[in-house]
């Protein structure tokens, strides 16, 4: 009887244990490169199975007619859109409804003053505005990252007018000038902002302010065999380190979902895949720089994070814990509205941002004074080149 | 009949304390002379507690010790405004960390790496006198010194570490954070930044002396405990005069993989395998950033480092494509 209870008891530390890991067996695995290399994807169809349930498409309106008058013709104050027929106009407005205004106050309200629909007062109205913009930014021209997928702003948004997963600047512990007890931005099994991101890890907790707003070197490894000057830091690896966790964590994938492990370096042992989160690295940086931080004095203080910025994406916004936004569902092709601007006869971008997507689609009509403009393609599938952050 | 088997003990043990051998005590701290007897202890070793020979290396390693436990640990309770709660919480991520690169070897403040050099000193300084105090009372126990040589073995990998590598890269930042997990981040880094440190000989030979001692450790224990039926666990008395113990453990070594140890070389093979395990760690460790950069590279230069074929299309480093951006 007493082994009973014994034999009993250890079973019980042992399960508990085991739950501690938090992830129950069995895992299947799937072989993503020659054999022996290990390269592997480790997935878990419990697991897996919830994320699939929280990633699916979201509503798409019914197609709308592109004959007839355009929005800008019959509307005022159409800025971004004046390239859509009435018909699709009101559907992108009644997707926006769907797809961004709060649960509570689901209609045109949430954005615009229902006495005149032209005013651009609301903050609401100004941050879907340059949305718009980026929306259609992100089709036409981060092709070599979203494809034909494309996004639209279901892909972040996900009924919510804030992101469920967006980040901000970390305010630190508070005793970076303290006595005793500074952290280095690292050694936290919570962040000060309460969302950990590194896993169960004690890396830096915010990796997202050096490489997805500046633009710090991300490769830490020498090209090398023998000391050439590579003075990169173990410091810095741990950066790096970081910002690849968050990576592996958005997209619920093992690292060897883009490296052979054995040379991360190496770009002739990587899948294709690890070119495409290359791209991905650039454009959130180039979003954040260009859409979002741009953006700060518009929000009201109560948007904004602990250090007064706005919030920012990272690979999570859109990733949402798959390797692909609704696991490679395409939303967007069912929206050529937000595929970028149709060709204009006449072509006068507000801004900058409306001038990419514009030139994207009308070479042509690139106005000289874009100052992010390069002079050859990335890629391609890239209509043109774009200069990252801060360059 | 009742046995007496540690770990496995049905009776205790009890006699007068032994209080050791006669020596020639030196220092202001003498050799104590009082010793007690824990039923506990006596489960899995020896029931006799002390008589204690700390002596002077002894007291001034253990108050160096302390004074490095406690800069690290209130540092760490510090970290999270000196809650304790929190403290235990997180007490697996919290850390000390070295200075930053931008440092070099200067000394920095002392919140931005200067606790973690003092430190880094007195454990140091702790280590090595500890060192010393298995050394001396080794001699004074007209003993042989291989527990101290063995002992350094792993000071220096220690110091290697924390001390020459860095000294030799010119930054204390190349140096390991006091702190659980921390400390395990360091290593998967130092292997991300040095091109995989599974490439590097030296850390293969060590990995070998590991597992080599663990092996040996096994084989051994479970050899002397199969054979002390028959009076195995008295090694040295069997070492100079074989008795059917030593022939049986022999004999089946000899059945299992045609050759056996003795029972003195085995100990000889265990002491090297340990002694190898930190000795060619450290040499690992030192080449590493100092002589080599990339280890994955350097076994690709000799040959080491098999190619294997892909089952996809490797596209180029975007970077290098022109028009890229940044």
């Amino acid at each position: 009887m007493r082994n009973i209870i014994r034999n009993c008891v250890a079973t019980l530390v042992a399960l508990g244990l085991l739950h501690g890991c938090g992830e129950r067996p069995p895992i299947k695995t799937e072989q993503l490169g020659y054999r022996g290399t290990g390269m592997e994807q480790n997935i878990n169809p419990r697991i897996m199975a919830k994320l699939v349930a929280a990633n699916q498409v979201g509503p798409v309106q019914p197609a709308a007619d592109g004959s007839g008058p355009l929005a800008s013709e019959i509307y005022q104050n159409v800025q971004v859109l004046k390239d859509l027929s009435v018909g699709e106009f009101t559907r992108v407005m009644l997707s926006m409804v769907d797809w961004v205004a709060p649960a509570d106050q689901k209609n045109c309200t949430y954005c615009h003053n229902n006495e005149n629909y032209a005013d651009g007062s609301k903050y609401q109205y100004q941050v879907a505005r340059r949305m718009l913009q980026m929306t259609r930014d992100i089709n036409s021209n981060w092709k070599p990252h979203v494809a034909a997928t494309g996004v639209t702003c279901h892909t972040c948004h996900r009924g919510q007018p804030v992101p469920p997963y967006v980040w901000y600047v970390d305010p630190g512990s508070g005793r970076e000038n303290a006595f005793v007890g500074t952290r280095a931005g690292q050694n936290s099994a919570v962040t000060g902002l309460g969302i950990t991101t590194i896993g169960h890890s004690s890396l830096p907790y915010d990796p997202y302010t050096p490489f997805l707003l500046g633009s710090e070197g991300i490769r830490v490894e020498g090209p090398t065999a023998l000391p050439t000057g590579n003075r990169k830091s173990i410091q810095q690896a741990e950066w790096t380190y970081a910002l690849m966790v968050h990576m592996s964590k958005s997209l619920g994938v093992n690292c060897t979902y883009c490296h052979n492990t054995r040379a991360w370096a190496s770009w002739e042992q990587s899948r294709p895949q690890r070119t495409t989160a290359w791209y991905g690295i650039r454009m959130a940086r180039a979003l954040n720089n260009q859409y979002l931080v741009p953006l700060t004095d518009v929000f009201p203080q109560h948007r904004l994070g602990p250090t007064g910025d706005v919030a920012k994406i990272n690979c999570q916004t859109c990733h949402q814990g798959a390797f692909k936004p609704y696991y490679g569902a395409s939303m967007a092709k069912d929206y050529p509205e937000l595929q970028g601007a149709k060709p204009m006869p006449v072509a006068a971008p507000a801004d900058g941002a409306a001038a990419d997507a514009a030139a994207a689609a009308a070479p042509a009509a690139a106005p000289a004074a874009a100052p992010a403009q390069a002079a050859a393609p990335m890629a391609s599938t890239a209509g043109r080149a774009r200069s990252g952050a801060a360059g | 009949m009742a046995e007496y088997q540690n770990l496995f003990t049905r009776v205790q043990v009890d006699a007068p304390h032994y209080p050791g051998v006669p020596h020639d005590p030196r220092g202001i701290w003498q050799r104590g002379v009082k010793a007690s007897a824990n039923y506990w202890l006596g489960k899995i070793g020896d029931a006799q507690v002390g008589p204690f020979y700390l002596g002077t290396t002894g007291v001034l390693s253990i108050l160096f010790f302390i004074i490095a436990f406690e800069i690290v640990g209130l540092n760490m309770l510090a970290s999270v405004n000196w809650n304790p709660l929190q403290f235990v919480r997180q007490l697996f991520w919290l850390a000390l960390e070295p200075p930053a690169p931008q440092y070099g070897l200067r000394l920095p403040p002392l919140a931005h790496g200067g606790w973690w050099l003092m430190a880094g000193f007195f454990l140091t300084a702790s280590v090595i006198l500890w060192w010393f105090r298995t050394y001396m009372l080794a001699r004074r126990l007209k003993l042989g010194t291989h527990t101290a040589w063995a002992f350094a073995s792993a000071i220096w990998l220690f110091l290697v570490l924390g001390f020459i590598r860095p000294v030799l890269m010119g930054s204390w930042s190349e140096a390991v954070p006091f702190g659980i997990f921390a400390h395990l981040d360091w290593t998967a880094a130092f292997s991300l930044r040095y091109g995989n440190l599974l490439y590097n000989p030296f850390h293969a030979l060590s990995i070998v002396f590991l597992y080599g001692s663990v092996l040996l450790f096994a084989m051994h224990a479970g050899t002397i405990m199969a054979v002390s039926r028959f009076g195995g666990e008295r090694e040295v008395e069997q070492s100079i005069d074989r008795g059917t113990a030593a022939e049986r453990a022999a004999l089946f070594w000899r059945w299992t993989m045609g050759f056996n140890a003795t029972m003195e070389s085995v100990h000889r093979w265990a002491w090297w395998f340990a002694v190898l395990c930190t000795l060619t760690g450290g040499i690992g460790i030192l080449l590493t950033g100092t002589v080599v950069d990339n280890w994955y590279l350097w076994a690709v230069k000799h040959g080491v480092a098999p190619a294997y074929p892909t089952t996809f299309a490797p596209l180029p480093d975007p970077a290098t494509l022109p028009g890229a951006p940044q």
